[in-house]
This record gives C-alpha cells, structure tokens and sequence, in this order.
C-alpha cells in the first residue's frame, strides 16, 4: 500500500447539472423537418435555466465537491464559455465559495479538453486544486449539436491523502485536428464530418496514447473497469473495439441523458464513476480537443454512494428552451426596458456579502441578519457583527408570490419572505421553481445564479437564489 | 407625549380632480383643476398663501424634481414650495407639512398639492423604480402586487386559514369598493362587479387577480389650511380639524427579521396607536365614523383592519364577510371607493383620503354621504409589506 502522505489523486467530486431537460425527440419534432429524414432521437439534454451560465454551475459543482472546511491553494476552472473575456470567474467563484483571498486562481479554457489538462497539470505539480470543468455552449437551432450538446459542471478536488481514487499514470498529445471550432466572436460550433473525425481523428491517435499509459501503469486493456471519454457513442464503442476495452463500462447514461457537455464533461464522467465504482477499479479518463489527454485512476471505493438526486423536470415546449436560452428573443414587454447598470462602487463595498451570502451575525445578541448593518435589526448594538455565510443554510418560505407582471424570462417571478435559522429573513427572488410549486413552510437550498443581465453594457451581476431541495440534501 | 396638533388647525378648502387615465392632463392641469376646486372653497386667492408644500412620489416619470412644478403651475408669488416625497404616504406628508407650519404659527395660510401623472409610462401597473444602487443588487426586481401577494400567503400560514376562505373575504372587499365607487363620479373606476368576477379574475400575483388590484391612475388633490381662528376671521362656520396626524417608517426589522410574521404591517399598528392617543380615540370601531385605508389590493385592506385596532388578529376575514366594513356596516371604509375604484396617482392619494373624509363630515357627499359622521381616519402605507412607511390621520368636525 502507499502511504496517504505519498499519495496523490481526487480527494473529493462533485457535479452539477440543471434542473432542466428537453428530450431530443422533443428537439427533432420542432426543428427535424429542416434536415430531412433525421431520427427522432432517444433521451434528452440538459440545459441551463436562463439564469445559469458556466460560473453559476461551477459554483455548484464546487460547493458539493469541497469539504467543509477545506481551503485548496489553487481554483481552477476549465471552460470554453465563460462569460467575460477579461473578469476573473474563479475570482468570482472564490468568493461564492468563501475561500481565502490567498487562494491561487487559474482559467483554462481553449479546447473541450481544458479540464483534462488542468488535471494533469496539478498531478504533475502535485498542487492541491479545486478543480471544476463547466460548459454551456449553446447549438444553433436545428443543427446536430443542438441535440448532442448539454449543459453542466463537475469538480474535483485533487491532493494528498485518504482519495476516492489514485492517479496511477496519465499522458498528453496536442493535434491541431480541426474536428469543430467555434471563433471568438460566434456563439456557435462549426462541426466537421463526424466519419472523418471519427477515423482520422480519434481512432489512431487516441489509441496510440491509452496504449503508453495503461503500458506506464503496468495495467492491460483488460484491467479497465471504466472507459471516460467525452465523445459521442459510435465514437467510443470504436476506440473500445480498438483497444481491447469493450468489457469497461463507458457511463454513456451521462450522453443519453444529458448530453455532451464540453470541458465538462470528462470530470461529470469521471464524478458518475466514482459515486459507483468499488475499490480497485480502473478508470481511464480521456480528454479530447485538438490532442488528447489520459489519466488513468484506480478507486478506492470511497466515494461510492455519495451521489445527491437533483430535481429533473423536462421541458415539452421547445420554444420556451428556445426563448430560455435566448435562442429566440421573446418579446417581455416595457417592463424589460429595465436599465440594469450596475454601481460598481456599490457593488465592490459589498461583493463579499453578496458573491458569499454572507450575512452579520451579531455579537450582542446572537442573532443573523442580512443585509449585514452597522446597527443591529434585533437589538440595535452597533459595531457588534461579523459576516457569516448563509449560503449553506437551509432556507423556509415564510410567503412568497408568483408575480405574473413582473418580467422575467421565465414567467412567473417567483419571490418572497424567506427565513433563516439564528434570526434571518431575506426577500428573494426564486429559482427552479415552476408556477404551483412552492409553499409556504416549504424548506429550500440556496444557489448561486445571476441576479441580472445588464444587456447595453455587457455585464451581469450575481447573487443567491432560493431552489429546490435536491433529495438527500434535505 | 407632546401635546400634539389636535384642533390646532382647520382645513377649510379641498380640491380633488377626476382620477383615471388623463390623456388630457399633465402634471400643471392636474394641480390648477384641484387647486381651483380647494381655492373656490376656500375664498383664498394664491396670494394670500404662505407656503405650499407638494408631493410628488414618481418625479421621474413626468414632474421633475423640487417645488418649482407646483409654483409654475399655480404662478404662486415666490412663497416657499417643498417638495415632499414618502412613498405612497407622499400626500399625507405634503399635509402634514403644512400643517405643521400653520401649528407652529410660522404661516398663516398653507397649501398641501399632492399629485402624480403616472399614465405616461405606457404601460399597466406602476413604473419600474431603482430601489438605491445597493438592494437592487440584491432584491427582486418585485412589483407592488407581487410584494403584497406576501401578506396574503403569510396570513393564511400565521392563521391557518384556507386560501380560499381568504380570497373569498379579499373579493368581498373589492366588490364593496366597486359598489361604492358607482356612487362617486371621480372615481376611476365606475362599474359593478361580482365576488365571482374578482375571483375568476386573471392572476396578476398569485393570489391577488387583477380585480384584487387598485387602479393606477393620474391625478390631484389638495387642502388648504389655516389656524381655526384665521379660519373663523375669514368667514368658515363650519370646517374640519386636524386631530391627529402620525408616521411610522420601517427600520429593517421586518426586512431581516424572521419574527416578523409577515402577516401584518407593524407600522401601522405604531401609527395607529400614536393617531388614536393623539386624537384622544379610546375605541376606534366605535367613535369613528368612516375610514379611508390604503387598499392598494385587497387583502392589504384586510390585514389593516386588524393592524388599525378595528378586527381581532385573525378575524377580519370573518368580520369583513359579516359586511362590518361595508357602507352601511358598523364602520364605512372607503365610502369614495379608495384606491381600488377612486385610483391611485401616489402623491395624491393621502390628500383624496382626506377630501373624502372632509367632504363627508361637512355632508357634501351627496350620493355616497354617510350618516353624520364626526371623526374620520385616513391611512397610507407606502413601500411594501417588509419595508414601509405608515401614516395615520384623524380630522373631525370643529368641537368633536
């Protein structure tokens, strides 16, 4: 056995998909007739409510992988669709996640396979990381990747001691191989023949490379319990039929039902693994973009059984995913004239409290509040509090409302009255939530989603948002 | 306690103009048709004012800032105009103003204009506002039904009362204002309605339908005060007194608190309170004769009978179904059709409260008058249920 001090690998995982899914027979139905004779598909995608984008579901995926208490020295996130190009999310993020300042931040982003990479970056450095994958790359509507593609984030958090799983070898190869892209300034994928990707470029040089690490581990094909590749099913079986893997397990659940989920989804497979497999069991975990990355792990059984059940609700109306994820601009009336420029001054006084739901727990009295005050709401003591999250504590509806005037993307705007264990009421704005839902006593989690778009300047704000308890949770 | 404004000052001019949708108006034609009304009543030209004190809530939407509209518009003789502005209490505010300088002896004659133009928006309901550049990084981006929907929700959760027992009582009160809106040719909304058709309505914010809703609407009201003595040299016999006027705002403890229940407005209690020591009411049901409470939605106004000492905590449902509120109940609230029928342009609607309750003490009610009443109460609440600002005002007759 090797020692934990000697050891290196995940320590923890977590993952985050919306509560959102559209079936792909749902998608064909609505747009099919625009590619001919295309099969009505089988399962469904995930996709993120219009208040959710790739920071929002690496926060969550960061909340359920980080222990309490833990404070890794580097954040990483791995993305092709962060929103700003020049704003730092893991900064934001740190801040949703209560982490030290001191935290080292990094973004990787570039290929499908950024995550991958950061992964062997930090085994190789043997650096304790956070390390969360997150995409929400939308696909043109009508096209091929409207139905592949999902939305999500997973994160794992890589170290020394007690692991889920060991990283036994792992190896890298960059190839320009231009299977799909998607410029700068577009918001969609150009996609290449999916044969030609398939045979030129998957197949020979992927294979060469799960040969040199399994052969660096001393493991044969054999041996590998699960297959993790973040490609489509025709592609995978191929590379197990080459590779003498056919016996592993390829969590192809993950891409029936969710769908494909950029830099993502290796670590989302990689989370479903470990929640599963039993001690001693192999796990190739691959990357693929322009090159290919492969880890392989063995698992300790430690994580088994841990997987927490998020809502999932499907969506019948293909026009309102449409309208959710701004594929389509649905008219919201006046009312979304709203100018929502944001003061920065203002915003930077208070971004820890806001970014961390942090509230002010009163030395005087003991009591919660938010917002945080000089003056105490209970008792009136100045000076006396300190910020506390709350984003961890659960919440019950004390009255809320289904706002039919209010614009919102998605009707109704649900808010109301929401306490807090140690004193605390917040009014707040809903989400996940459909009309018909909610009650008052109902017991809700807090996440983290954007408050608002500020469409003419380019920003957006975040903040909490009262959401379903998932099961398990509660 | 300070001995208070009781009987230390007389109204003795109200003007109201139409409330609705006044295409035809702005914000000057508004204030010169309420100011016109208030001036004949009174016998007091502009120059003989002292000060004018105007309230204005939506400055933005189409008045602009400070006292200058209300100067402009009435070419007042360069006396102090102050602008006030609280919330849906604006009006009462504008009042109490002026009020406070004829009690304070530093006027003689003082105007109160409260007024909104709020029709020229382009759209239904209020218009969108900032709430400062720190809460709307954080709080809903709510409308007023969605934020008084809360009460209804959290009252049928304090009282364990059925959601359908609770909007059957909210539907009595909007049909009771429908009624007696009929009787008011102000009013913005003149037309009979059923319990069935408030609760067959469309839901604005679940539970408040759209018939739940008061009216937003432009227009004007306005008193003129002076001193009863001045109100006696200048040739009023009979005229209406001031005998109390108290304000209480929220100081977050509803806002962060979670013992606040979220059932009841604790600023109206306060004011209430204070008001009823003020006015040396001793049992409000009783001794008062109509009232005019804030019905911004109708299960506002249902939850105020209990916050105004009027209803036991919860029974006003019961009370409210018993007819104790109609017009010809125990105790007659909005005779005039509040702000369900009468509208609601926010910076008038303190001082219609008040022309309501002048006009019905002095028996000029015509249709809708009451049976001799001598002491009337009107009640604003502005903001929202978690953050607000309550007034409370008592006026009776001279000697009452």
């Amino acid at each position: 056995m090797v020692g934990d001090e000697q050891r290196f690998g995940v320590l923890a995982s977590g993952a985050y998909l919306p509560r959102w899914r559209i079936e792909r027979r749902t998608i064909t139905e609505a747009v099919g007739w625009s590619r001919g004779r295309v099969k009505p598909g089988h399962g469904s995608r995930s996709f993120a409510n219009w208040d959710e984008d790739s920071l929002t579901m690496a926060v969550e995926a960061c909340r359920v992988a980080l222990p309490a208490g833990a404070a890794p020295t580097r954040l990483q996130l791995a993305s092709t669709s962060l929103p700003f190009a020049d704003r730092s999310h893991a900064g934001i993020a740190r801040e949703a996640l209560a982490l030290p300042p001191t935290t080292r931040l990094g973004e990787s982003g570039g290929s499908r396979r950024a995550a991958t990479s950061a992964l062997i970056d930090a085994l190789e450095t043997r650096t304790e990381t956070l390390l969360c994958g997150s995409d929400c790359v939308d696909a043109q509507p009508g096209s091929e990747g409207e139905t592949e593609l999902g939305h999500g984030a997973a994160a794992v958090l890589l170290g020394q001691g007690d692991c889920l799983a060991d990283a036994l070898s792992w190896g890298t190869v960059a190839d320009d191989f231009v299977d799909r892209y998607r410029a700068a300034d577009r918001r969609f994928d150009y996609r290449l023949e999916a044969r030609w990707v398939r045979d030129a470029g998957v197949r020979g040089p992927l294979g060469e490379l799960i040969g040199q690490v399994l052969g660096q581990a001393g493991i044969e094909p054999s041996q590998v319990d699960c297959l993790l590749a973040p490609l489509p099913a025709p592609v995978v079986r191929a590379v197990a039929r080459d590779n003498g893997l056919e016996q592993a397990d390829t969590a192809g659940e993950l891409e029936s039902c969710v769908g494909l989920c950029g830099a993502a989804h290796p670590l989302l497979m990689l989370h479903h693994a470990l929640t599963r497999a039993s001690a001693g069991q192999h796990l190739l975990l691959i990357g693929a973009g322009q090159g290919f990355d492969v880890v392989l792990l063995r698992a300790t059984g430690n994580g088994a059984g841990q997987a927490a059940e998020p809502p999932v609700s499907v969506e019948p109306n293909y026009v309102r995913y449409l309208g959710l994820r701004r594929l389509l601009e649905i008219d919201g009336g006046l009312r979304a004239e709203r100018d929502n420029r944001s003061s920065q001054s203002a915003a930077h006084r208070r971004h820890l409290d806001l970014h961390g739901l942090l509230g002010g727990r009163c030395g005087a009295c003991g009591k919660l509040q938010f917002p945080r005050a000089d003056r105490c709401v209970h008792c009136h003591a100045a000076g006396e509090q300190t910020p506390e999250s709350m984003a961890g504590l659960p919440g019950e509806v004390n009255s809320f409302t289904e706002d039919w005037l209010a614009w919102t993307p998605r009707p109704p705007l649900i808010f109301g009255n929401v306490h807090f264990p140690g004193g605390a009421n917040v009014m707040m704005e809903f989400t996940d939530f459909e009309s018909g839902e909610l009650e008052t006593g109902q017991v809700v989690r807090m996440a983290f989603r954007i408050k608002d778009f500020d469409e003419r300047r380019g920003f957006r704000r975040y903040f909490w948002k009262p959401a379903p308890v998932e099961k398990g949770h509660g | 306690m300070a001995e208070g404004i009781r009987d230390k000052v007389a109204i003795i001019g109200m003007g109201c103009t139409r409330f609705g949708e006044r295409w035809d108006c702005g914000p000057p034609e508004l204030m010169i048709e309420a100011f016109e009304e208030a001036r004949r009543d009174a016998g007091i030209e502009p120059d003989q004012l002292d000060a004018a004190w105007l309230g204005v809530f939506y400055q933005e939407q189409s008045t602009g800032k400070s006292g200058l509209p209300l100067s402009q518009a009435l070419r007042l003789p360069n006396v102090p105009v102050t602008r006030v502005e609280n919330l849906c209490a604006t009006g009462t505010e504008a009042l109490r103003g002026a009020v406070y300088a004829v009690a304070a002896g530093a006027c003689d004659v003082a105007l109160a204009m409260g007024m909104d133009k709020l029709k020229d928006t382009g759209y239904a309901g209020l218009p969108e506002r900032t709430k400062g550049s720190f809460e709307d990084l954080w709080q809903p981006s709510a409308t007023p039904p969605g934020s008084f929907a809360q009460l209804a929700t959290a009252y049928a959760r304090k009282h364990g009362r059925d959601m359908a027992e609770l909007r059957r009582a909210m539907a009595h009160i909007s049909k009771k204002s429908h009624d007696n809106g009929l009787l008011n040719d102000k009013a913005h909304l003149r037309r009979a309605i059923t319990e069935e058709d408030v609760l067959n309505a469309p839901m604005v914010a679940y539970p408040l339908g759209v018939l739940d809703c008061c009216g937003v609407s432009d227009g004007a009201a306005c008193a003129i005060v002076t001193t009863p003595d001045n109100a006696r040299r200048l040739g009023h016999r009979d005229f209406v007194t001031i005998k109390a006027m108290q304000l209480a705002p929220s100081n977050g403890w509803e806002l962060s608190s979670s013992e606040w229940d979220g059932a009841h407005t604790v600023t109206t209690k306060l004011a209430a309170e204070r008001a009823y020591a003020e006015a040396g009411i001793e049992n409000p049901l009783q001794e008062l004769g109509l009232i005019e409470v804030h019905d911004c939605f109708s299960v506002t106004e249902l939850v105020l009978m209990e916050d105004l000492g009027l209803s036991q905590a919860g029974c006003a449902i019961d009370d409210v179904l018993d007819g104790r509120y109609d017009r010809d109940g125990v105790l007659p609230c909005q005779p005039d059709g509040g702000l369900k029928c009468f509208g609601h342009p926010v910076g008038a609607s303190g001082l219609r409260m008040a022309y309501e309750v002048y006009t019905q003490l002095l028996g000029r009610a015509g249709a809708r008058q009451l049976d001799s009443p001598v002491l009337g109460l009107t009640h604003n609440l502005g903001g929202v249920p978690n953050r607000n600002v309550a007034s409370v005002s008592v006026f009776g007759l001279q000697g009452a």
